[in-house]
């Protein structure tokens, strides 16, 4: 598969996903005039969704309706977000949670309620529980398993190229890849992991253009991208959470020992009350926590940033049209400034992330050789 | 704050999703795209030290070349000189050679000249002799025609021995 082939063939499919998806929900209903909200209007946009939202607003608006998949005591529970109509209505006695304790969950209504299917009256008090098990293919999960699709498909098709024409030059697709791939051999893993590289280079190399792409594929704000994957937590604390448990099965015995007997440090700093293997401790947990943050934070906080030049738009224009339209290109700019920032915050948040594992697991090792040569934590 | 709270569903395929996609690309796309880049390298760090290698070569095979150059120089030079020597040597001894060949030509021709001369003598000599005998046979025949002219030479010669 040629790299143009590759690109054809997606953008086909993708269009035909988006068509399929888009013509079912296009529904138009009376129009609500209600003050603009930028808060809950930003926080929409970055946390995860049981529908993917195209455009428009409240019930005009064009969603990709995704399934949710609910395990309700033990029974599997499988239909489209598009029965809930955003909240407004319940299928089967499932529906969307609209306290503050539930929102963004499903919940399930109780009593009378329990089959109930159709329009939830705003005025009416539903009993209800969340749904525990809820392994729905939501916005997020969407953008993952797209993001995985178009990952393998890159690489696969680069590692073709390197089967089909060995030792020739570099090009296409391989070409914009290899030096991406040497950058992160040769600065990240050869020097934190040594001799150890190979073992850990595909665990390292996944982990980076996972990030990088999943950070880009965020700030693109149409369908397929938009999805705010890599600054949604769950994401980056399974990322970290498996660069912990890397780490901690490939210590070796020095690696405990730093912690649990530092060398270099006083002796009444470890007996009798044992402050540092205390804090060392808390050392191990925190690197990985903080590697969760760090990347959470910084895409979310971008998106936030954007979305809020963006809403400042919105609300200079509830004013006044005319102020709304005399701020928008000063909005635009502000946006398209940020845009370029976060171009830049994915690479480096990738880079960082990937750097650190490598750094965590390499003095986990604790082999004699070390290079430190990676002493300045970005801290981005 | 459903912005730092993990969900269980989102867990759940991100687990599966990573999962599978380390395991597709550690499988099928790692291993290829970097033993493709070392491999690679490795041949052009080869290629690199073939050519420094090969240059290396060349330039000793200048040098080997042109060293041969100034020893066939001085070698055709050496050739030369002895040729020129041998052939005016060669030269020389047959200049001598047939000067010496002249030489004992010449030394025949006189010799031969001289025998001949020799043998013209003697032949004259024998023939003046003879002639002598003749002469001195018929000059002693009429001499000695009668008895007492011979009995004088007798009583002569008979003299003369007994004088000697």
């Amino acid at each position: 598969m040629s790299y143009k082939g590759f690109e054809r063939k997606l953008a086909a499919f993708l269009c035909t996903l988006l068509m399929l998806f888009a013509c079912q929900n296009i529904s138009a209903e009376t129009e609500q005039t209600e003050a603009f909200d930028a808060g809950p209007f930003i926080i929409e946009h970055v946390i995860d969704s049981y529908g993917w939202h195209i455009c428009g607003d409240g019930d005009k608006s064009v969603t990709i309706p995704l399934p949710i998949i609910l395990f309700d005591e033990g029974r599997p529970v499988v239909f489209m977000s598009s029965k809930l109509h955003h909240g407004e209505a319940a299928y089967n006695g499932y529906a969307m949670g609209w306290e503050e304790d539930t929102k963004g969950h499903i919940v399930k209504l109780d009593g009378n309620y329990a089959d109930y299917t159709g329009h939830l009256d705003e005025g009416e008090t539903y009993e209800n529980h969340v749904c525990k098990w809820d392994i729905s293919i939501t916005k997020n999960v969407c953008a993952l398993i797209i993001s995985i699709i178009l990952i393998c498909c890159i690489f696969l098709s680069v590692a073709k190229r390197y089967r089909e024409h060995p030792d020739e030059v570099p090009s296409g697709l391989q070409a914009l890849i290899e030096p991406v791939v040497v950058f992160i051999q040769d600065e990240v893993i050869t020097p934190s992991l040594g001799k150890n590289s190979n073992k850990y280079a595909p665990y390292l190399l996944t982990l980076f253009f996972f990030i990088f792409l999943n950070n880009i594929m965020g700030i693109i704000p149409i369908f397929p991208g938009g999805a705010n994957l890599t600054g949604n937590i769950a994401v980056t604390g399974i990322l970290a959470l498996i660069t912990f448990f890397v780490t901690t099965f490939s210590s070796g015995k020095e690696y405990w020992v730093d912690i649990f007997n530092t060398p270099g440090v006083p002796w009444w700093l470890k007996f009798p009350l044992p402050i540092m293997p205390l804090v060392e401790t808390i050392g191990i947990f925190t690197k990985p926590f903080v590697l969760m943050v760090r990347l959470f934070a910084n895409i979310t906080a971008g998106h936030i940033i954007t979305l809020a030049f963006v809403s400042l738009i919105f609300i200079f224009g509830q004013m006044n049209p005319v102020i709304g339209w005399a701020v928008s290109p000063v909005s635009v700019f502000f946006y398209i400034f940020m845009g370029l920032m976060e171009l830049l915050v994915a690479f480096i948040q990738a880079f960082v992330f990937t750097l650190l594992s490598a750094m965590y697991i390499g003095m986990a090792i604790g082999e004699e050789e070390h290079e430190e040569s990676h002493e300045a934590v970005v801290e981005a | 704050m459903e912005l730092i709270t993990p969900s269980f569903g989102l867990i759940f395929w991100m687990l599966i999703g990573f999962g599978i996609l380390f395991f597709i690309l550690a499988k099928f796309a790692w291993p290829i795209i970097t033993n493709g880049i070392a491999s690679r390298n490795k041949k052009i760090a080869d290629q690199l030290e073939e050519a420094a290698k090969i240059h290396e070569e060349m330039e000793s095979l200048n040098k080997k070349h042109e060293e041969m150059m100034v020893q066939a120089k001085a070698e055709r030079d050496a050739v030369l000189a002895e040729a020129r020597k041998v052939s005016e040597e060669m030269y020389e001894n047959a200049k001598l050679k047939a000067s010496a060949e002249s030489q004992a030509m010449i030394e025949d021709a006189k010799k031969t000249i001289y025998y001949e001369k020799m043998k013209a003598i003697t032949d004259a000599k024998n023939a003046i002799a003879n002639f002598s005998i003749d002469i001195a046979q018929k000059v002693l025949t009429e001499e000695l025609k009668d008895r007492e002219k011979q009995e004088a030479i007798v009583e002569k010669w008979m003299d003369d021995i007994h004088f000697n």
